[in-house]
């Protein structure tokens, strides 16, 4: 699937609910999903700066596109991250560097955009790109 | 006069506003206080009718303006207690005053002095002293804490000796809400001879430190905290060590005659308020005293008591709910956690209905570290807030747990 693709996907999904709980019990939900890191990846390298909860971030390129797993200590910063995994999992670098992030919005998780929140959504994102830009020089080259 | 909630709630404009849809319920009173209309006015009038610079001007703005920020600064004066008026520096507020008093210690203290500070400082009042001790090779000691987050004073005076120069704590903890027997510490610092400085930025608030009484070498504070604007706070500095500090910053304002070839210094407090200073700011300061006062501390004390009281038994109800911070001497400040939840997940919850906490390691992660906990979700009442208030912040905890879990 695309990342365009699963976005529209995520909009419609998010579209059902009526309030903000529901959202957020939904992300919960997501949270939990997630697939569990192997924790020797929990490493503090693999740690995002700037989330006042703990998140992790680990990225591997297999046949041409990357796989990101990730985890946090706070739920729902861990759901946030299961939706960007999902959208930008198994992905080729060139598509990640050029997806938008609009989505966001659009499920109604605007707030988390916002560079002074705590959670660290825009630095999440950065650092997917950031590697899908590291694995795109390394192939290049 | 007596207590009011209804009328002291109706001079600040911001709790008539809603977030998220629900009536904003305001529980962040530990980082900055809401301002009343009387101080916002205070500002409003300042600049549309004297706003001017200070002490050099002879025309009648200038005056006026000078006036008024002199007579904020004898209001300080007089609210604290301070000997004199010269003693209360402006400054931009808690964190600039302790690095000017830092700044002022690295030319006194020699390799091998000590310096005390505590185990629930916050992080401005942690790192100019390391910075000092990089400089100067004096040696950082730290008064440890028990499981209740109360001081250990008998550890505190075991650190204490000949070589101690100068102690800093905190007069009320940002994290935990703990009052410090800062009198005790003072009393046991002089008697080795050193220098303490307390950090009020929590205090004021909540009580009216008595500076000669106290016999603190140094005491600051900030005015944002205490229904005054941010960017201004004071340095209560005794008369000697003023004398004795060499000035912060170079600039106008700090100078009696310059020349190229030798500058002699401003008599205090000029010499350590360089530049322009936050002439509104010290005004609005001085018109927020008069608000505090006008409904006293005691009636303040009082109600901040039932607020604290009413929170800690309520949330203790939750099952799972520790609460951080059990010493007997506490402000209305309630920090906790919920077992298997992180605090970032119950303050984004509790967000959303309307109500506004602090999470994180609230800039004291030595606290949290001692606990083992990445942060705690904090409650911090103010007089304004009501029982109301401490009900619709259970219940919205109770609604978090309940998502969370």
């Amino acid at each position: 699937m695309t990342i365009e693709a699963i976005q529209e996907e995520l909009i419609d999904e998010f579209s059902m609910f009526e309030d903000w709980m529901q959202r957020y019990e939904y992300m919960i939900d997501l949270g939990k999903s997630l697939p569990l890191i192997d924790e020797n990846l929990k490493t503090n390298d693999k740690l995002i700066k700037g989330c006042q909860s703990k998140v992790w971030l680990n990225s591997e390129m297999q046949d041409g596109k990357i796989k990101f797993t990730a985890d946090s200590d706070a739920i729902i910063t861990k759901g946030i991250i299961a939706i960007l995994v999902r959208v930008f999992s198994n992905q080729k670098p060139q598509a990640i560097l050029d997806a938008n992030t609009d989505f966001i919005d659009e499920i109604g998780l605007k707030e988390h955009l916002s560079p002074t929140r705590a959670n660290g959504l825009v630095s999440m994102i950065k650092q997917m790109k950031m590697y899908a830009l590291a694995y795109q020089t390394q192939e290049k080259n | 006069m007596s207590f009011n909630i209804q009328k002291i709630r109706n001079d600040f404009p911001i709790l008539k506003r809603k977030v998220n849809g629900y009536p904003l319920v305001y529980l962040d009173n530990a980082a900055t206080s809401q301002k009343p209309q009387q101080v916002i006015d205070c500002i409003v009038d300042y600049y549309s009718n004297y706003n001017a610079n200070i002490h050099r001007g002879v025309h009648t703005l200038s005056q006026e303006a000078t006036d008024a920020y002199e007579a904020a600064r004898k209001k300080i004066q007089t609210h604290f207690n301070a000997k004199e008026a010269y003693e209360i520096i402006f400054t931009a507020g808690t964190t600039h005053g302790i690095n000017l008093v830092a700044n002022g210690f690295s030319n006194i203290l020699k390799k091998g002095d000590e310096i005390i500070v505590s185990a629930m400082e916050h992080h401005s009042n942690i790192v100019p002293w390391q910075m000092l001790c990089e400089k100067t090779g004096a040696i950082l000691k730290v008064i440890p804490m028990n499981e209740e987050g109360v001081l250990i004073f008998s550890e505190y005076e075991k650190l204490l000796s000949e070589k101690t120069k100068l102690v800093f704590v905190n007069h009320i903890s940002n994290a935990l809400g703990t009052i410090n027997p800062i009198e005790k510490i003072i009393e046991k610092a002089h008697e080795v001879g050193a220098a303490v400085l307390i950090d009020g930025a929590q205090s004021c608030s909540h009580i009216k430190p008595d500076f000669q009484k106290l016999n603190a070498d140094f005491y600051v504070t900030s005015a944002h905290k205490m229904c005054g604007p941010t960017g201004v706070g004071i340095l209560y500095m005794k008369e000697e060590w003023g004398n004795k500090l060499p000035p912060y910053q170079g600039g106008g304002e700090m100078i009696a005659e310059v020349t190229f070839e030798k500058t002699t210094y401003a008599a205090l407090p000029h010499k350590f308020e360089a530049g322009t200073p936050n002439i509104c700011g010290g005004i609005a300061f001085g018109a927020a005293i008069d608000y505090l006062n006008n409904i006293g501390f005691e009636a303040i004390k009082e109600h901040e008591n039932e607020l604290l009281e009413y929170a800690t038994s309520k949330l203790s109800e939750i099952e799972g709910l520790k609460i951080y911070g059990t010493g007997p001497d506490k402000t209305s400040v309630v920090s906790f956690n919920i077992e298997g939840i992180h605090p970032y997940d119950i303050g984004t919850i509790v967000d959303k209905l309307g109500i506004a906490v602090r999470t994180g390691h609230h800039c004291a992660q030595p606290i949290m570290d001692f606990y083992k906990i990445p942060g705690t979700v904090r409650a911090s009442f103010a007089f304004y807030n009501t029982l109301e208030e401490v009900d619709a912040l259970v219940n919205a905890v109770k609604k978090a747990k309940v998502m969370l879990s």
